[in-house]
């Protein structure tokens, strides 16, 4: 059996890449200074593939570049146009399955499926609004469960646990009815900390840390200066 | 043969709104009405809404003057902290009012150079094509650029304080989310996105004095035109200054007598109730101790500067004597009068932002404080079109369960409705040719209140205004449209 190569090489949009073995194709983009667009990843979770935002296409199939390891040799298709509206329409169809109010919503420059409409200059949904009938729900002492924003990108049911490693988010029911659940007793038993990082986890302004909304003023919000993706793109200089 | 005339909408004023006066057989007129006709349910959806949040939402009542909305909210969201008005961190305190300030000044200077100056450089009977804010534009360029660089000024301060323009979100409950930057501060005394301080307080006093050279050349019209006794009810410091943030409530009735002094706000419930008419989505507000009939009362300019005792800035002051002495120390009840009282308002912000911005407490770094939570808040502004109620129940789980708003506009209704009836009894009576300047004079009287029809019904645009003439059998006869 041969051994394993040290580096492996592939390309994105023509462009030389190298990856270690075993990275999937968002991470090697990533630490090649390529930004693939994604809403349910999150470093150091276990891929989802939820989202589906990070779609790329490699010898005509279409993948999502969070869950699909790099293989070498590959060449993978990502900033073009057609894969581009692909993601745009996903980003859109978020936007009109939920009720997403940003003028009034704390996480509003900070919000990354906002900074994702606004990098893929996102004027008006091509799809219907649904306008679901759903409800802020109170989980435990210290978080408000916003129902209406939420993408179930999963984020929160496979990253937010108890110091005991319980999770304190799961599902409820399949398909376009699926639902954030939350355990009320574990909820509770979080800490201020973990609130706030449970609420940082999330992507939109779904997980609400009790009496804190509006602290960062507009300006020096996450998004305000800089559109999504810019970290890994100056990165490549 | 009777006819019913229909103004809608009303133009130059903040909403839709529209007019029907009824006129007899003999062109008397029989009945008048001004009917407010968005609907908006903003105190219904708010519930459910985390308390944090309402700051942030209920501004979006309005585009003029949401920075009001925000501090009423905020206000009031102190309290279900367990924060008192006067137990905000010296920073959080001045940073709000420099933001409310900031917006009065924007605001005032908006109603009136681009809203009311048209009808009084032109006249109330000239060619409504003329008649605005371009025309302005096109004869008197000074006075336009004068009129934008004001509006703007304001706008630069509310942008330092909340962040944005137009819906910041600079105060949170219990403080505010920043401090005010040398940068800022240097930018808006010495002038950078609009001109200096110094510059826009001479200009508003100029303001002023534009405004009293006009009275006295026109006397008649504007001492006469929709003038009638009415109570005033506004916030005065607790010194009995004109403050626009905070203070007490006072009441006094057209003759000067105090029906209401030192009041707390937060026990308003007490004192005013609102009546619903079945014809518009604009409640009537009363002082409950004077009844439906006799209650009534105005707030705005006008209404503030017969209440306080004094206005706390040296210019202005000046101002205010020579307004006071005009009617002998007793309340002004002069429609078009609030255009003078607005003008001095516009001056003493001006003042008060000039002092605020040299107060070194803006820089420091105490922003929020927090006290023990309680399920209920009152808050209560001075907003440029008068007097803002915004009351909050929370719940259990930090969710607002109920919301009541008495937005300005609203507690002005029967004083607009009371003006409406002046123009249409004093210009229309009698006349069997109705011309377009005598209609726009109903709507002078009207946009003397500066009304903002939006958050009275708690819609923006702009439709051309249609006149229509309906026989006694309710058809349709005459139509003109502009």
């Amino acid at each position: 059996m041969s051994k394993p190569k040290a580096r492996i090489s592939f390309t994105v949009d023509g462009k030389k890449c190298s990856a270690a073995p075993g990275q999937t194709i968002l991470q090697a983009a990533k630490d090649n200074g390529i930004y693939i667009p994604a809403l349910c990843r999150w470093e150091g979770f276990k891929p989802a593939g939820a989202c589906r935002v990070c779609t790329v296409r490699v010898g005509g199939r279409y993948m999502a570049a969070c869950t699909q390891p790099v293989t070498d040799g590959m060449a993978v298709e990502n900033d073009v146009p057609d894969l581009q509206d692909m993601r745009k329409a996903l980003i859109e169809m978020l936007f009109v399955e939920g009720n997403h109010m940003c003028p009034t919503c704390e996480k509003s420059g900070n919000c990354e499926l906002q900074a994702l409409a606004y990098r893929f200059l996102m004027l008006v949904p091509r799809f219907p609004f649904q306008f679901p009938a759903r409800r802020v729900e109170p989980a435990g002492k210290k978080i408000l469960l916003e129902h209406n924003r939420c993408i179930k990108c999963l984020r929160c049911v496979r990253g937010v646990r108890t110091r005991d490693n319980k999770a304190v988010f799961g599902t409820l029911r399949r398909s376009r009815d699926k639902k954030i659940s939350v355990d009320q007793v574990l909820a509770s038993a979080l800490t201020d900390k973990q609130a706030r990082q449970a609420m940082d986890r999330c992507p939109v302004g779904s997980i609400l840390k009790k009496e804190v909304g509006f602290a960062v003023p507009i300006g020096r919000r996450k998004y305000d200066k800089e559109p999504i993706g810019s970290d890994v793109e100056k990165a490549r200089g | 043969m009777a006819r019913k005339i229909v103004i809608e909408p009303v133009t130059r004023v903040e909403g839709h709104g529209k007019v029907t006066i009824r006129l007899d057989d003999r062109n008397n007129v029989a009945s008048s009405r001004l009917h407010i006709v968005e609907f908006r349910g903003f105190e219904r959806f708010v519930q459910g809404r985390p308390y944090w949040e309402a700051p942030v939402l209920v501004q979006r009542l309005c585009g003029i003057c949401p920075v009001s909305h925000h501090l009423a909210a905020a206000k009031a969201m102190d309290q279900v902290i367990g924060v008192e008005a006067d137990g905000l961190s010296p920073t959080a305190e001045k940073m709000r009012r420099l933001m409310h300030y900031g917006q009065m000044f924007q605001s005032h200077a908006l109603h009136f150079f681009h809203l009311a100056a048209p009808d009084l450089l032109f006249g109330a009977d000239a060619d409504p094509a003329v008649r605005n804010v371009i025309g302005i534009a096109l004869t008197n360029k000074e006075l336009a650029t004068r009129a934008v660089l004001l509006r703007k000024f304001g706008q630069e301060v509310i942008l330092a304080t909340a962040g944005k323009k137009i819906h910041g979100t600079g105060a949170v409950p219990g403080g505010i989310n920043k401090n005010l930057s040398i940068e800022e501060r240097d930018a808006l005394l010495q002038g950078a996105g609009a001109p200096a301080i110094e510059t826009m307080i001479d200009w508003a006093e100029e303001a002023v004095e534009f405004l009293k050279d006009y009275h006295a050349k026109n006397r008649a019209l504007m001492d006469g035109f929709a003038a009638f006794p009415s109570n005033h009810l506004g916030l005065v410091g607790r010194d009995g200054a004109l403050d626009f943030y905070h203070g007490a409530m006072r009441a006094v009735d057209a003759g000067g007598k105090r029906i209401l002094d030192d009041v707390d706000y937060r026990d308003y419930l007490k004192y005013i109730a609102e009546e619903v008419r079945t014809w518009s989505y604009m409640k009537f507000p009363y002082l409950k101790s004077l009844g439906k009939a006799e209650g009534w009362y105005r707030v705005g300019p006008l209404a503030r500067l017969n209440v306080c005792d004094f206005i706390p800035t040296p210019r202005a002051q000046k101002q205010f004597e020579a307004f006071r002495a005009y009617t002998g120390g007793k309340p002004n009840n002069m429609s078009l009068h609030m255009h003078w009282a607005r003008l001095i308002e516009l001056l003493h912000s001006g003042e008060v932002i000039r002092e605020l911005l040299l107060d070194p407490d803006l820089q420091k770094t105490e922003l929020v404080r927090k006290g023990r939570k309680r399920g209920e808040g009152v808050g209560l502004v001075e907003a440029p079109r008068g007097t803002l109620f915004h009351h909050y129940r929370v719940d259990e789980n930090d969710q607002i369960s109920m919301a009541n708003l008495i937005v300005s506009t609203t507690n002005n209704n029967e004083p607009m409705n009371r003006a409406v009836h002046w123009g249409a009894m004093n210009v229309l009576s009698g006349k069997r040719d109705i011309t377009e300047g005598m209609l726009n004079r109903v709507e002078i009287a009207i946009r003397a209140y500066d009304p903002c029809l939006s958050c009275a019904t708690h819609a923006l645009g702009r439709m051309p205004l249609a006149v229509e003439l309906y026989d006694t059998g309710g058809n349709l006869i005459d139509r003109k449209a502009r």
